[in-house]
């Protein structure tokens, strides 16, 4: 699709109406989570991801690694919208008998690999991305990683290994919001550098406003930033994004809207229940 | 053991191409050969297990075969979330191979004890686990993990160990096998202790007490027939393993044996104890102390039988 014909705001606000509804719905929670990541997956699942929804599983397809894997609600609209399954799925998320669960999960159109606990999926991304070098393939591997994620030394043994076999195809995009599970990365596990800390690690990093479409865009249509090694973009962004009374705070980690906060939050949107 | 496990891996290797070879930085003076014939398909992928089993998730779901290996805990407990999580879960061809189950190590201390790591493997939803009784059940047991779709822990010993069958067995994953029939008791082992039941029942056989012995590489999906059988037909099973007699072999009879109806069956597992040794030896000396001599087998056995039927 050409880029000018993409409206990204329009496709970032039907991620965060849609998950706003969704987990009002279902009282869950990750609602901070996944407003965090709307814009970029707007950007990914809009133009950027080479896949396909009629043929899922076609071996050439970029795949998309959700590491964090509790936001997965605004990846489930993203799916949805681009039709790997029907709209009408949305409406159970989370809910008994439905085929869409609370953390990533694989086996639903479109899931590439099941995340919940941090730290596991930037080591499968560099196994796919790995065997795509093995098969001389083209495609791509982008997975979202969480500022959890980036606790975990699982993830610097794979960002060692993906600059040991100049894995240039992958891609890690960190929702760099800087709150985590029970508090702000400076007071629980500073972070800071983290473009550096990736780039001392061997990787190409670059930092964007990961709510600004333009930068999104660009950054990701730059993938190699430099040739036989991986790509880093450090998106920052705010927990929450979109919804004044939500931002930046680390209680919508876990807060489900009520009625009125719903109806608030999608007035902000611009959008009707 | 582990060079018939390299010895299959290669000649599978030779004809499909889907077969790669991670290692966790281990592996001297045994995956040589490999690596000079198939060095685009192995891996020396350092000190860094949790990302070893997810790399070989992801490429096992992009179609490749893939074996990793390392010794002792390392391949299971380090990072056991990436095994439930990204192995078993997605169901994919990963196999973990591990190298020096039990007391292998011995006076190396008890990091490297793999005690438990068939307990923890067994419980895992898709997983199946395997300990070939001899370098020929392990040379045997290496396509079928290859060829079985889903994860498949093999939990080899060292590279010392006795040849126990004369030529290769029929091996298939879920079966046991039968080295020795009997009537009066049943020895089932798991993994090496195997040539020590075999021991034990030429003894046994020497004081008129004629003992099955079975061997049951696979601990899980257990060959519950041919449990219910020994128990029918024998009376007496006793379960050996070079493993905590929690959750490993003994505990997998016990549970079909306490599960079966109107069979009178005396049973006893040996194992290790639950605890960790403050003993310094060696495989032998360790076995020892935990009770786990030939001369411990052929006892409970005996005292099983006195206890009468």
């Amino acid at each position: 699709m050409p880029e000018d014909t993409i409206d990204y705001k329009a496709f970032s606000t039907r991620i965060r109406a849609q998950v706003l509804r969704m987990v009002h719905r279902a009282k869950s929670g990750h609602l901070g989570s996944s407003l965090s990541i709307a814009d970029i997956l707007a950007v990914l699942y809009g133009r950027i991801l080479n896949v396909d929804p009629a043929q899922p599983d076609w071996p050439e397809r970029d795949r998309f690694i959700l590491s964090k894997g509790h936001a997965v609600s605004a990846v489930y609209v993203a799916l949805a919208e681009r039709g790997f399954f029907p709209r009408d799925w949305l409406l159970n998320y989370y809910l008994n008998g439905s085929h869409l669960p609370g953390h990533i999960t694989y086996g639903v159109p479109g899931v590439e690999a099941s995340a919940g606990a941090l730290g596991h999926g930037l080591p499968i991304g560099c196994g796919m991305a790995l065997a795509a070098k093995c098969d001389d393939k083209k495609y791509r591997v982008y997975v979202i990683l969480s500022d959890g994620d980036c606790d975990e030394g699982s993830t610097w043994e794979a960002a060692l290994f993906a600059h040991q076999h100049k894995l240039d195809n992958i891609v890690a995009i960190v929702d760099y919001n800087k709150i985590q599970g029970f508090g702000r990365t400076k007071e629980v596990l500073d972070l800071d550098p983290l473009a550096e800390k990736w780039h001392s690690f061997g990787w190409s990093a670059r930092e964007i406003d990961g709510h600004d479409h333009r930068q999104i865009e660009q950054a990701l249509l730059g993938i190699p930033f430099e040739s036989e090694r991986p790509s880093c973009i450090v998106a920052h962004t705010v927990k929450g994004k979109g919804v004044s009374f939500m931002e930046d705070d680390v209680a919508w980690h876990y807060r489900s809207p009520d009625d009125k906060q719903l109806r608030e939050a999608l007035d902000e949107l611009g959008v009707s229940e | 053991m582990r060079k018939a496990f390299v010895q299959a891996l290669m000649d599978m290797a030779g004809d499909d191409e889907r077969i790669h070879l991670f290692a966790g930085d281990l592996g001297f003076s045994i995956f040589e050969p490999f690596m000079e014939k198939f060095s685009s398909r192995y891996i020396n992928m350092g000190v860094a297990e949790q990302n070893m089993i997810g790399v070989a998730t992801g490429m096992a779901l992009s179609g490749k075969i893939v074996f990793v290996y390392s010794i002792a805990n390392f391949p299971t407990f380090r990072c056991l979330e990436q095994i439930r999580n990204d192995v078993c879960y997605h169901n994919v061809n990963v196999n973990i191979v591990m190298g020096g189950g039990g007391l292998s190590y011995g006076s190396l201390g008890v990091t490297h004890h793999a005690t438990e790591d068939m307990a923890l493997m067994r419980a895992l939803p898709n997983m199946t686990v395997i300990a070939p009784g001899d370098p020929l059940e392990a040379e045997q047991a290496t396509p079928a993990c290859a060829s079985w779709p889903g994860p498949c822990y093999l939990r080899l010993g060292k590279t010392t160990e006795p040849g126990v069958h004369e030529s290769l067995p029929s091996f298939s994953i879920g079966r046991a096998i039968m080295l020795r029939d009997g009537k009066d008791a049943t020895l089932i082992s798991t993994g090496c202790m195997l040539y020590s039941n075999v021991q034990a029942a030429e003894i046994l056989a020497g004081r008129g007490i004629s003992a099955r012995v079975l061997s049951m590489p696979t601990v899980k999906p257990l060959d519950r027939d041919a449990v219910l059988a020994a128990a029918g037909e024998t009376g007496v099973i006793v379960t050996v393993e070079e493993h905590s007699i929690i959750g490993g072999l003994g505990s997998a009879v016990a549970e079909v044996l306490a599960e079966a109806s109107g069979i009178d069956c005396k049973f006893r597992r040996m194992g290790v104890k639950d605890t960790f040794t403050h003993n310094v030896g060696n495989q032998e000396y360790l076995l020892k102390a935990h009770g786990l001599s030939v001369d411990d087998i052929v006892n409970t056995v005996i005292d099983l039988k006195k206890e009468g039927r």
